[in-house]
């Protein structure tokens, strides 16, 4: 794994530039054509990788878990969460908002909310984050999301694994007030 | 009547809470059960709690069942990779311990090895999903097959007063899907917020796929007072709480401590949604037949079929054997 500790870093990306490149950068026929020629060369995948690695860690404190979260948590990197948390906040953020971890930084989860929000994209924050594969820290996430490697990253329909219907409690009834 | 058949029954949960003792043996842990047995529902078993060493949750889960309890075994993400809570969860359902109350954990730097490496291989809400797909596919995250496949009832846990306010239902939402079947919610002192929260819970209907039990604790003297308000992440004691504690003389806090939290237990269950109470009294356990008797859950637990023959008498019998037991121990 990476030798850099998790460390809360606010984005210096306006949330509105970050959604705008967003948009601009999708997968398309050129952009994966271009990733497949960048991967396939001995030189310019180290050199792309490296690129990706300084822009980030700049913009995000981005550590290069090679799995990007960034799209769906209102670009702030979870991977500076102390706890490396992918579905949300730990239940010790600071009434202020702080990490509980790093006091003096604000929570990542704390940020992701109020960023993602304030574009009506809070929703995000409600798609569930599969484990993730530690094989590929180090990886260029964006040759990996250009490549279409990322799309099993989250799923908005975490009940997915087999809901057969048997395990799931049912509707539970209200004690009648000061009875048994 | 297991945990989950009494939150199935409708009828009021209570749960409490033992931490396992810094040592290698199982008898604190044993006079503790034997102490709660007649009172609650069921018991949770924390998983080195703080981030201090002390003996492991299974094992502790193990003797409260044989003590004749039902254990929740706390297990959380920050000690252990997939592969040992995977492991552990076997383990677990081997045993007979059926009930599984998974968190993040508190980060090490917090405990008595903060030079440790902290683990978070998987976040709550992965090792929720996780859990159930083990027990509902049969198989672990590679995919092999479990024979048997484990049998257990997943339990989280949430923190309805810590930001962002917006996204905390949403968050239980998200343990919910992952496979959640009950919640224990952190320290409830200030109601007014628990039930904007429970608002926004019943409006996505959460209560009605998860059980929720309100966290209660009782406050046993103004050094625990002033630790939870300035040195506890997560917990708030709003000023009129804090005043009113601080308004008895000192050696009544204990006791003021107890009627606030049966107090709050009478509030809590009225509240739509509430399906039961999880005592935070770790420490404290000698307070628990008190609390529930002055709530009214005492009465009525005796009278619903289950094994409640407690007296409040026989109760600070055998707590003080307990303390003895935890005297010899260290705590």
């Amino acid at each position: 794994m990476t030798t850099r500790p998790p460390i809360p870093a606010h984005p210096r990306l306006g949330i509105r530039l970050a959604y705008r490149l967003q948009r601009a950068l999708r997968p398309r026929r050129g952009l994966r054509w271009l990733s497949a020629r960048i991967e396939a060369s001995g030189l310019a995948r180290p050199l792309f990788t490296e690129t990706e690695r300084i822009t980030k860690q700049t913009l995000f404190g981005c550590r290069m878990c090679g799995q990007c979260a960034l799209p769906v948590t209102g670009y702030v990197c979870p991977m500076g969460c102390p706890k490396e948390l992918r579905n949300g906040p730990c239940g010790g953020v600071g009434t202020d908002g702080g990490c509980e971890v790093y006091p003096e930084r604000r929570c990542v989860w704390v940020e992701a909310y109020e960023r993602a929000a304030s574009q009506g994209q809070a929703a995000d924050l409600r798609l569930l984050h599969l484990p993730i594969d530690h094989r590929r820290w180090d990886q260029s996430s964006w040759l990996n999301y250009w490549q279409g490697r990322d799309e099993g990253l989250w799923t908005g329909e975490a009940a997915e694994a087999g809901d057969t219907g048997d395990d799931a409690p049912v509707p539970h009834h209200q004690p009648a007030l000061g009875g048994s | 009547m297991s945990l989950r058949d009494r939150l199935t029954s409708g009828s009021f949960a209570v749960t409490a809470e033992i931490s396992p003792p810094r040592g290698a043996s199982t008898d604190p842990v044993t006079a503790t059960a034997a102490l709660l047995r007649d009172w609650v529902d069921a018991v949770n078993v924390t998983d080195n709690q703080g981030s201090n060493v002390r003996l492991a949750s299974w094992a502790g889960s193990l003797a409260t069942l044989q003590a004749g309890l039902e254990p929740v075994m706390q297990m959380t993400c920050r000690d252990r990779n997939r592969i040992a809570l995977q492991s552990d969860l076997l383990g677990a359902s081997a045993l007979g311990i059926r009930n599984v109350l998974v968190m993040t954990g508190d980060h090490p730097k917090f405990g008595d090895h903060p030079e440790a490496k902290p683990v978070f291989d998987l976040d709550s809400v992965q090792l929720l999903w996780t859990l159930r797909h083990m027990r509902d596919q049969g198989a672990v995250l590679s995919g092999r097959a479990l024979k048997p496949p484990p049998d257990c009832f997943l339990g989280a846990v949430e923190n309805p007063f810590a930001p962002p306010a917006g996204f905390r239902a949403d968050r239980l939402g998200k343990k919910v899907d992952a496979g959640a079947q009950f919640v224990q919610t952190q320290f409830v002192f200030d109601v007014a917020a628990f039930e904007n929260w429970m608002a926004q819970v019943r409006e996505l209907g959460l209560h009605q796929k998860c059980y929720i039990l309100a966290g209660v604790g009782a406050v046993r003297s103004r050094n625990a007072l002033d630790f939870m308000r300035d040195k506890v992440p997560g917990v708030t004691v709003p000023d009129d709480v804090y005043r009113r504690l601080r308004a008895v003389p000192a050696d009544q806090t204990a006791a003021e401590g107890a009627r606030l939290a049966a107090e709050t237990i009478q509030q809590l269950r009225e509240i739509d949604g509430v399906a039961g109470v999880h005592l935070l009294v770790a420490g404290n356990e000698r307070a628990v037949p008190g609390i529930l008797d002055e709530a009214g859950l005492a009465a009525g637990r005796a009278e619903s079929g289950s094994t409640r023959s407690g007296s409040a008498q026989s109760v600070r019998a055998q707590s003080v054997r307990a303390q003895s037991v935890k005297a010899e121990y260290g705590r």
